[in-house]
């Protein structure tokens, strides 16, 4: 599977050498045989879509996880299925994606946790802390003061503390996991600065990340992961991003559920149905919007496919379209009423169904049985004075089992019980099995086996067919073009572009989702 | 995607072929089944260091309880009060908030009853007096209930601590009124109520004399089939135990939690302050400053070892009824106090086994994606 | 009313209070719920009793008391953090199952169900007022030495991190459990020395005796925003507010229930919001899965 030219040198050891790493999760395969192979003092980009694997590969390097089976090998030597002590003790170094930072204490109390300085034998010595604070930030350029409060910090500021608390624990070998994802322009160039510079003193850097721009930028040289496994090993003058773009997405066969399903001049409903948003700004936890500005319509009988890398604001957009989370500025119209401020259950009654991206947390409630989820947002037409009738909760159950099915066609299973694929279908047949007007369908397919996504896209397009409005948000790029009519991508909170479906493909839209190319919503 | 269906379906569960129910029964079950053990356990050591026959003494307490009608009389009256506690603390568990204030909530609905009592006419009907008085303790207990609720709801303070903090408050209230206001001289009780006298057990069958179960025990039975009613064919109930499972779901599916958790804790309050009924109404015909006396915070031991079902708890009210009254049966060989000790056991060994059992019990299905 | 004694009178009721408090702060600030106090407060009172009726120093009472309180703590501990029990709950059955052991062994050991007979104990010279018993003379630097240990020594800053962000501490190689242990143990023998006192200053043990103050003692943690300086501040309100209503008492100005309201109402005043909203511990209570 190995292609491109993948630089060996015979007198020089590599840092890291990870070879056939296998890793189950249950019945989920993180990593199938995953290999990478880092030489000491370059920058290495570890590139791949969501889900591809990267991060448990990184997790076995550090010592969180052991492997099912294959080596891990640090500097020539055979560490496979180290402990995390014994990883940060031989220089491995993880900046985390979340930040492993406690906010009631100092820059320098968490660069020191763990590995105190001490006078005395039991007092801690904060001098000697601060002062190795100082050295390291001037040795690096990574430059906060040792006595500030970690949550009095930027982001920016704050992976600068965790960059720098593993090089205070004497790190040679540094992992930064999707590292970009939450800084602005200007703390990004400024991280690439001081990697650069940790790199010309000999360190060796590994830079998990899925922005293609970035990775052209730094990297010497890149590995590319899909669905567990490495497809490629480059270096990065020798690529284009475009090519990688098409190593990450992979040449997949074309879904089942493909464009030719479309009819052509097919009716659309008339413009003031559907679902509109006009000039939505939504705030993030930290006050900076993550949806910022944006506006669109879905018209009745159409498809409108929003792509994007995840984290780019499409959760919260929809958070917001289903009452789930409050809207700044801008208003949302279902069939051409206001619902900006009612509730989850005002917006029910206006038409909505929505499939949540995460039927876990959000779309079951996995101790209930099937019967009972298939009437969760719409129990109160399931009961008369307040009573829930159960012959007809039962009689629903059993319609939407056969109907959708769903198996084991046993409605009073737990909901925990069922298979991911199955436990998708419930909420499918719920949200789809109710009188609606507009269908917010995010990641409806995640984690759900072939079968189950073919009829999941079939339920979609006759929806369609009758009618809805469906705004479908994906991280799979073939599924969004396969099913919209139109499609948008979204980066950093704002449509990066709004094109039919039928001029986009998944080079266009992969420029766009990456942000090497920006255009103007159409 | 190469790989097969079958690999790619995330948890999947290699056999179906297990029924349901007996996963959750085992999962109800074990836990106490499993405490019960280690009482016994520890009840022959305590029993052993007093010398003598752990056997005998149990055989004693047997006897002194559900052998005898005086003392099986006194074990449904001790139930009875346990009863109404347990389901308050389980109706406010199920929505997933932990109601420490069922001891105060209690005191203040006896104290309302007994209020009502005081002020109903002679005459009054026993149905009608009984409505009444019973009302007024729901509403005493309901008002105390709904501040941690409020507090909750509007500042997100939490319910533990706010209803912990308001039992010393209502407590102290009460008795300021009492002794300041209202008690038979030389006492700390009010005057005997009007209206409102429940018969007892023993007005029915004379087997029973001197026993103090009345016909709170009735009420105690109806409370729990009304909150099995609510829970479990409610839609009230269905939207209470889903805020109570998965408030982020329950969000999504349109249910208020706010709105949930304000009536969750109000009316856990309601059912315990009508448990005051069964000293007030049945027992003393007065109220007595400190009756509760350990009954509210019990009551979380009985929720929790009734696992949160309302039939559950009238199980796990009669058991902790009977550890009581049992005390006093082997106080000549071994002293009573050896029951508070063996309640704490329970109480430990069946919230250490909650998680345990859960875990092992779910270890073997596999784990969820992260 | 005399300002001097009104001082000392102040100081003995706060010190059951400052121990505790300190303990509470310990365990909280490391996420564990400390509704525990006045369990470990009891169980430590009966010990040591126990202890110095059996030696006959008040001394090895104070051991014996310390020991009394780890044990319960440790019971705690093994419950919530390896078997990851709720907090409240096994908080809540800690204090019955102290209530009920002290019990069962007074009638065991004493043969009484209300109190131990006369045991040796520290104080007594009238015109020392209380002053010449070692224990206060600990319980009043009790508090700055666990502020001490918290911000100034590893362990407390170990602490301060597993209570706020233990997944940041797992991965730098800090056992969040071991960290955690040690805390709960430390809150048991801290707040068992609260109980160690006010058994060794009257000499005896009596059933219930603490009387609540383990939940006097976690409503100054709450007030104080679990820092020990400010809520052994807090201790020392609650407790001039206690000797008011004692010098008060017969002029019947304010009923000596609504003093002992105050503590409380403070409390729900405080987690409300109303003054300064009072942010507990990240961690405090979350069972990690």
């Amino acid at each position: 599977m190995i292609s491109g030219a993948a630089p060996k040198s015979a007198s020089v050891v590599p840092a890291i050498r990870m070879d056939g790493i296998d890793k189950s999760f249950g019945a989920i395969r993180a990593n199938r045989g995953a290999s990478v192979e880092v030489m000491p003092g370059e920058i290495h980009a570890l590139v791949g879509e969501n889900g591809a694997g990267k991060s448990t590969l990184m997790r076995i390097l550090g010592g969180l996880m052991k492997p099912d089976s294959g080596h891990v090998e640090v500097n020539g030597r055979d560490v496979t299925g180290w402990s995390t002590n014994e990883a940060i003790a031989a220089g491995i170094g993880i900046v985390h994606q979340h930040f492993m930072l406690v906010p009631t204490l100092s820059v320098a109390e968490n660069l020191v946790l763990g590995a105190e300085p001490k006078t005395r034998g039991i007092v801690l010595d904060y001098k000697h802390a601060a002062d190795d604070v100082r050295k390291l930030s001037n040795e690096t350029g990574l430059v906060i003061a040792p006595e500030r409060l970690i949550s009095d910090l930027s982001v920016g500021e704050a992976q600068r503390v965790e960059i720098l608390k593993v090089l205070f624990r004497g790190a040679r070998i540094l992992v930064l996991d999707e590292p970009t994802a939450v800084l602005s322009p200007p703390e990004v160039r400024e991280l690439w600065t001081v990697l650069r510079r940790l790199r010309d003193k000999g360190d060796t850097i590994v830079l998990i990340t899925h922005r293609l721009d970035e990775v052209v930028e730094i990297s010497n040289t890149i590995t590319v992961m899909r669905a567990g496994q490495t497809v490629a090993r480059v270096k990065t003058s020798a690529t284009t991003p475009a090519e990688i773009a098409r190593l990450m997405v992979g040449r997949e066969v074309s879904l089942s559920a493909g464009k030719r399903v479309q009819p052509s001049g097919r009716p659309t409903g008339p413009p003031d149905k559907g679902l509109e948003a006009r000039s939505l700004i939504v705030m993030g936890s930290r006050g900076i919007r993550v949806i910022d500005g944006v506006s669109f319509t879905v018209r009745p009988g159409e498809i409108f496919g929003i792509a994007g890398v995840e984290g780019n604001g499409q959760t919260e957009l929809i958070e917001a379209l289903a009452g789930l989370r409050p809207v700044f500025a801008g208003e949302i119209l279902i069939d051409g009423a206001d619902i900006t401020r009612r509730s989850v259950a005002q917006r029910h009654d206006a038409g909505l169904s929505h499939i949540p991206e995460d039927r876990q947390r959000r779309g079951l409630i996995l101790e209930y049985t099937v019967a009972n989820n298939l009437i969760l947002g719409v129990q109160k037409h399931f009961s008369s004075r307040g009573i829930i009738d159960s012959t007809r909760v039962m009689e629903n159950a059993m319609q939407e089992i056969s109907s959708f099915d769903i198996r084991p066609p046993n409605p009073v299973l737990t909901a925990r019980s069922l298979s991911g694929g199955n436990q998708q279908k419930v909420v499918v047949a719920r949200e789809m099995g109710r009188e609606f007007s507009v269908l917010l369908a995010s990641q409806p397919t995640r984690g759900v086996d072939v079968g189950a996504i073919e009829f999941i896209h079939q339920q979609l397009l006759d929806a369609r067919a009758q009618g809805k409005a469906i705004l479908l948000v994906s991280a799979e790029l073939n599924e969004v073009l396969a099913l919209s009519d139109r499609v948008a991508v979204m980066y950093r909170g704002k449509f990066a572009v709004v094109m039919p479906a039928a001029e986009a493909s998944e080079e266009v839209l992969g420029e766009y989702m990456i942000g090497t190319k920006k255009g103007n919503t159409a | 995607m190469s790989a097969s269906p079958l690999v790619e379906a995330k948890g999947v569960q290699p056999t179906f072929t297990a029924a349901p129910w007996r996963e959750r029964a085992e999962e109800a079950l074990i836990p106490p089944l499993v405490a019960l053990l280690v009482a016994l356990i520890c009840g022959d050591l305590l029993i052993l260091s007093y010398g003598q026959s752990p056997a005998a003494v149990y055989r004693m307490l047997l006897e002194g309880t559900w052998g005898n009608a005086y003392g099986f009389g006194q074990v449904l009256y001790k139930a009875t009060t346990l009863a109404f506690t347990g389901l308050a603390v389980s109706f406010g568990l199920r929505a997933g908030l932990f109601n420490i204030g069922a001891e105060s909530q209690l005191a203040a609905g006896g104290f309302a009853a007994a209020l009502t009592g005081l002020v109903l006419p002679g005459g009054t009907p026993l149905a009608l007096a009984l409505l009444v008085c019973m009302i007024a303790a729901g509403f005493a207990g309901g008002v105390v209930g709904s501040v941690p609720a409020y507090l909750k709801t509007r500042f997100g303070a939490h319910e533990v601590i706010v209803t912990i903090m308001l039992n010393f408050i209502v407590l102290a209230l009460l008795n300021w009124f009492i002794a300041g206001h209202l008690h038979v001289p030389e006492t700390l009780h009010t005057p005997e109520i009007h209206a409102g006298v429940l018969p007892r057990l023993a007005d029915i069958d004379s087997r029973f004399h001197g026993s103090a179960a009345n016909l709170a025990l009735i009420v105690a039975v109806l409370v729990a089939i009304a909150v099995w009613f609510y829970l479990f064919r409610a839609r009230g109930g269905y939207e209470l135990r889903a805020v109570g499972l998965q408030p982020q779901t329950a969000e999504y599916g349109g249910i208020s939690v706010n709105r949930v958790w304000m009536r969750a804790l109000t009316f856990s309050g309601v059912i315990a302050g009508m448990g005051g009924i069964n000293y007030v109404l049945g027992y003393k015909h007065y109220y007595e400053d400190g009756f509760a006396s350990g009954a509210g915070f019990l009551g979380i031991a009985v929720a929790l070892v009734g696992r949160n079902h309302p039939f559950g708890v009238i199980i796990a009210a009669f058991f902790f009824a009977t550890l009581s009254q049992g005390g006093l049966a082997i106080h000549a060989f071994v002293p009573k106090q050896m029951m508070d000790v063996l309640q704490g056991v329970v109480i430990i060994a069946v919230a250490t086994a909650v998680p345990e059992v859960r875990r092992i019990l779910r270890g073997a299905r596999g784990r969820s994606d992260a | 009313m005399n300002p001097i004694s009104f001082v000392t009178q102040m100081i003995r009721i706060a010190i059951p209070y400052l121990f505790a408090a300190s303990g509470g702060v310990v365990a909280e600030r490391a996420g564990i719920v400390s509704l525990t106090l006045e369990g470990f407060m009891l169980s430590g009172a009966f010990a040591a009793v126990l202890g110095t009726n059996y030696s006959g120093s008040p001394w090895v009472g104070v051991l014996s008391g310390v020991l009394g309180g780890l044990i319960f703590a440790l019971i705690h501990a093994v419950a919530t953090i390896r078997y990851r029990a709720d907090q409240v709950v096994v908080g809540v059955a800690i204090n019955l199952l102290a209530i009920g052991v002290t019990r069962f062994f007074l009638k065991l050991f004493f043969a009484s169900s209300s109190n131990s007979p006369r045991v040796a104990g520290f104080g007594g010279n009238i015109n020392m007022a209380g002053f010449d018993n070692p224990l206060l003379w600990l319980g009043i630097i009790v508090a700055p030495v666990m502020a001490f240990v918290i911000y100034k020594t590893p362990f407390g800053l170990r602490v301060r991190a597993v209570g706020e962000h233990p997944d940041a501490a797992e991965s730098v190689g800090v056992s969040v459990k071991r960290v955690r242990y040690a805390a709960v143990a430390l809150s048991g023998m801290l707040a068992a020395l609260g109980g160690v006192y006010l058994a060794l200053d009257q000499h005896q043990f009596t059933d219930q005796m603490t009387a609540g103050r383990g939940f006097i003692a976690i409503s100054a943690v709450i007030f104080g925003r679990w820092d020990p300086i400010r809520a052994a501040l807090a201790c020392l309100l609650f407790a001039a507010a206690e000797t008011l209503q004692i010098q008060l008492q017969g002029s019947h100005a304010i009923p000596s229930q609504f003093i002992e309201m105050i503590p409380y109402a403070l409390v729900i005043i405080a987690l409300a919001g109303v003054v300064g909203r009072a942010i507990p511990p990240a961690a405090l209570g979350r069972v990690e899965d």
